[in-house]
């Protein structure tokens, strides 16, 4: 089969569907490639490089898969050949009428944006590889409005403060604004609604800011949840107090098939350091950041630029179509299961299925839904665990404790007085046992129970007490047990002390 | 200030001693501290207990006797200490168990041969006095039978780890009933001791308990050996603790208490850590009933060469060593150092992950590794590493097999269900050094094996790691 890569046709778009070195990767699954002439222009790809890696330059509409980034307008889908597969990035979510006009042709499209987020299918996430680049180009937008250095700097000029940066929704994206601005220098702080992406934030050098709510959402989809009330008052409060005190904002967050949350307000711009720079990575679908103008650059009346650019991506377009590219090659080889250049679309496979909007000229668009995420994966084996685990200690220890304190009881109540202290000591001893190696590393069990074993060897001092009184029997067995236990004594520390000796840290 | 008074100073300070040196050695940093701080505790009391015999007339022959016999005890023990090979650890704490068990069972003898089996000399006559006759007659039992289980158990604990009788449980006919009998008739005969000490109820009980001891640690499998160890390490503890009663020395009831709960609690510890309760491991037979009966097809396993590994390490950013008790009988851990030196050294982050049930003594996979000089602070435990694997590029199972199996995760029918396991397979690469396709000692096939992510590396621990190296 033929695979097209088209040229984009829209506005300002500068990526491209396949890169020299993704043709390569698709040629050995058996196809052929045709690449629109110029399509790779302007991500610095020539035509005579495609051609060196195998391809053929000339009209991809004849193609039985095409390939492409944004939809292709009417006329360029009018001239797709029948049962012709469209690939491409389409937020069939968002756009009905689109997805209307694919379905009133005889051809199948596969929207690379509805990939689940299941980690088998993750090396086809067109969003996080491009959020990853978004995430990236957002923090050097940043850099490049802001006017001072990111990293603090004591110069014979004086002394520099780092730029703090607060990025606002941790995913793909986030992540990637985090490393980057880290790695300029810049003390970077996140938020996100999901507690558990702390650890992330953290591995990445940020601060994790939480805000402090009764109710945290793990939501099933991988993607963040529209929060409580309660919630977004708690959150708004974060935001405003972050404001007054940050440098540099980068907001990435949205919820899939909604309108993006508004989390930065008018006063709160209003409220921040001129000179300030914020970065709506939302702007596309309405903006975390009121004032927010998609597609374009503002700066308020206090001096608060806000960059609305909705193409962050693709202001890396080499780097963007190389991920893009990879993406597409990745689906080729779930689709392509007998390496033969032949395409098979196979409806049992979640993935496939996902995406696919038209199958054939008919509509199959929404699909159903798939659950993923490790949420659920992680609440499985929970379940069956705790149901036993949280019972016993709780049925148990009481029981036992009574009972033992009634033995004790018991016994000390009944015993001769010269018992009585001895038992005192016994049963504090025994706490003082428990309490002080509970915090043992784990590493030490070993040399502990050797040095118990060696303390334990103290039954020495009854046999001496015993040794000489006695007739011969009695010292005949007094001699047994001092030796016995001296092997014990003196083996027991010597061991120990060879051990905690070989001990180092790196 | 008597002699009297200063030994009993002298046994105060001794336990508080013993106490700083079981809570020195909680930590890295304390621990050496630790150690000094028992040999402090436990010269002192030594010495006040020799100056109590000697101002409590102590002939020249007694006092010979003495130093005779602690002399050719400290040579033992010093020589064995100094000779024992890291892998070895376990055999030597169990057969040093079984010391104690004994030398608390001949303090029990010398109990009754002082007092029940010479009723007119002047201490049975002093007890006689306090009315404590009775009560020392039952101290004897107690001390004797606690001594005498501690003793043929450790026997046991100790052939089976170095393999001169075979791991495998015992499994008698109603053996819990066994177990229960022997302890009813203790309750018994310890009744009629009271009332009448003869001397073939003593030797009686000693017989019972000794076979008790012997029958619990038979019918015990080898996997289950780390709570064994400590469960008799407790048993050794609270022997002492028994014959501190008879001997009304405090000293001893506080040190016997200590060591006896501290050991108890590492049990819990280890029985925790393969979700088991403490009386299931005593009663016996982990996984006998877990034969490899399943004809389940778990597919294919993948194989792969040692240069093959090396390549796979040199490109890896992280890698997660995860070994088990196969390490240790392959003597690999040495190779294994020099992997880690190697790797650290071209700047991939090497880490260790530790079953708690690793090996056959609690802590002995960390021994091993420090004894081939692996820094400690990479070596990390189950609970602190277990979330790392699914950012790992290579893991390495060193002969582990059931602490790395997923059934125990995911199989709720699995013998091993809910027994936490290093999550091994979250990783992109899993090698796993084997010397064939064996199950573990639980008898339970590894699903691990025949993950897509997972390959094979067989053969001598020891031998492929050294390959590996000289691939590098």
């Amino acid at each position: 089969m033929i695979i097209g890569v088209l040229g984009e046709s829209s506005p300002g778009e500068r990526r491209v569907a396949a890169t020299p070195a993704t043709v390569g990767q698709l040629l050995k699954l058996g196809y052929e490639v045709v690449v629109e002439p110029g399509a790779g222009r302007q991500a610095s790809f020539a035509d005579e490089a495609y051609a060196e890696a195998g391809a053929t330059i000339g009209d991809p509409y004849e193609a039985d898969v095409v390939f492409t980034i944004n939809p292709p307008e009417p006329a360029r889908l009018d001239r797709l050949k029948a049962g012709a597969t469209l690939v491409g990035v389409f937020s069939p979510r968002l756009n009905e009428e689109l997805v209307q006009e694919f379905a009133r042709r005889p051809i199948t499209v596969l929207s690379m944006d509805a990939v689940p987020r299941i980690s088998r299918a993750q090396s086809l996430d067109v969003l996080s590889s491009m959020a990853n680049i978004a995430g990236y180009r957002a923090v050097v937008e940043a850099a490049h409005a802001f006017g001072r250095f990111f990293t603090g700097q004591v110069t014979a000029a004086g002394k520099v403060p780092p730029a703090k940066v607060l990025v606002a929704g941790v995913g793909v994206a986030g992540l990637a604004a985090i490393g980057a601005a880290g790695s300029l220098g810049a003390i970077v702080r996140a938020t996100d609604p999901r507690p558990e992406v702390a650890d992330q934030v953290r591995s990445l050098g940020g601060e994790y800011l939480a805000v402090q709510a009764a109710d945290v959402e793990v939501s099933s989809t991988g993607y963040a949840k529209e929060m409580s009330d309660d919630y977004n008052e708690r959150a708004a409060r974060l935001y405003a107090e972050q404001c007054t005190d940050v440098d540099i904002i980068i907001t990435t967050a949205l919820i899939p098939g909604r309108p993006a949350p508004r989390l930065i307000t008018e006063r709160m711009v209003a409220s921040m350091k001129s000179g300030s720079v914020i970065v709506d990575m939302a702007a596309a679908n309405g903006g975390n950041v009121e004032g927010t103008v998609a597609g374009e650059v503002v700066t308020t009346a206090n001096g608060v630029t806000i960059i609305g650019y909705t193409d962050l991506a693709g202001r890396l377009p080499a780097q963007a179509s190389q991920l893009y590219g990879t993406n597409l090659v990745n689906l080729m080889k779930l689709m392509t299961p007998e390496r033969d250049g032949r395409l098979v679309l196979d409806f049992e496979d979640v993935v496939q299925r996902s995406i696919t909007v038209v199958r054939d000229g008919t509509l199959t668009w929404p699909p159903p839904p798939v659950s993923v995420s490790a949420a659920p994966k992680e609440q499985a084996p929970k379940e069956i665990a705790p149901a036993k685990a949280s019972e016993k200690p709780k049925n148990r220890t009481l029981p036992v404790v009574g009972v033992s304190a009634a033995l004790l009881f018991l016994l000390t109540a009944l015993a001769p007085v010269a018992l009585r202290g001895h038992l005192t000591v016994f049963a504090l001893a025994i706490v003082i046992g428990y309490y002080v190696i509970g915090h043992v590393h784990h590493a030490l069990h070993t040399p502990l129970m050797s040095v118990t074993n060696a303390i334990s060897g103290i039954i020495v001092v009854g046999a001496l007490l015993q040794l000489g009184h006695g007739g011969a029997a009695v010292t005949a067995l007094s001699f047994a047990a001092i030796l016995l236990a001296s092997i014990n004594v003196f083996g027991g520390f010597a061991v120990t002390r060879r051990m905690l000796a070989m001990f180092t840290r790196s | 200030m008597t002699i009297e008074t200063a030994s009993q100073a002298a046994y105060l300070v001794a336990a508080l001693l013993f106490i700083l040196a079981l809570a020195g050695l909680s930590r890295h940093e304390s621990a050496k501290l630790g150690n000094t701080f028992g040999i402090a505790g436990m010269a002192l009391a030594l010495i006040a207990t020799v100056a109590l015999a000697i101002d409590d007339d102590l002939s020249g022959t007694g006092l010979a006797l003495l130093l005779v016999a602690t002399g050719i005890g400290a040579t033992i023990g010093l020589y064995r200490a100094g000779k024992v090979e890291m892998t070895g650890m376990p055999e030597l704490i169990a057969l040093l168990h079984s010391f104690v068990g004994l030398a608390a069972v001949l303090v029990g003898w010398n109990g009754y041969l002082h007092v029940e089996a010479d009723s007119d000399g002047a201490e049975a006559a002093a007890l006689a006095g306090q009315d404590l006759l009775g009560i020392h007659s039952a101290e004897v039992f107690i001390g004797v039978f606690i001594g005498a289980v501690t003793f043929t158990g450790s026997i046991v604990a100790f052939l089976k780890l170095s393999a001169r009788i075979n791991s495998r449980p015992l499994t008698l006919p109603g053996k819990n009933l066994l177990n229960l009998g022997a302890l009813a008739a203790f309750v018994l005969l310890t009744v009629w001791f009271v009332i009448d000490p003869q001397l073939w109820l003593l030797i009686l009980v000693t017989a019972v308990a000794l076979a008790l001891g012997w029958h619990l640690v038979a019918s015990i499998g080898g996997g289950d050996m780390p709570v064994v160890v400590s469960m008799l390490n407790s048993y050794s503890g609270w022997a002492a603790a028994a014959s501190g009663f008879l001997l009304s020395n405090d000293l001893l009831i506080v040190t016997g208490a200590l060591v006896g709960s501290s050991g108890a609690y590492l049990s819990y510890i280890m029985c925790k850590a393969m979700n088991r309760s403490f009386i299931s491991v005593i009663a016996g037979g982990f996984g006998i009933e877990a034969g490899p009966s399943d004809d389940t097809d778990y597919g294919e396993h993948r194989e792969i060469q040692a240069d093959a590994v090396a390549k796979l390490l040199t490109s890896a950013q992280s890698v997660i060593i995860t070994p088990g008790y196969g390490m240790a009988v392959a003597q690999a851990q040495y190779g294994v150092a020099e992997l880690t030196r190697k790797l650290r050294e071209k700047g991939v982050d090497v880490k260790f992950g530790i079953h708690p049930v690793a090996g056959r003594l609690p802590g002995h996979m960390n021994v091993l590794l420090a004894e081939a000089k692996v820094p400690y602070d990479v070596v990390l435990e189950m609970d602190e590493i277990n979330d790392d694997f699914a950012r790992t590029s290579v893991v390495l199972v060193i002969g582990a097999n059931d602490t790395v199996n997923p059934s125990a995760t995911e199989d709720p029918s699995s013998p091993i269900a809910g027994m936490p396991v290093l999550k091994v397979w979250e990783a992109a690469e899993v090698i796993i050094f084997k010397r064939s396709m064996a199950s573990g000692y639980a008898g339970v096939q590894n699903p691990l094996f025949f993950r897509e992510n997972s390959a094979m590396l067989f053969g001598d621990a020891k031998e492929r790691v050294n390959d590996i190296l000289r691939s590098f």
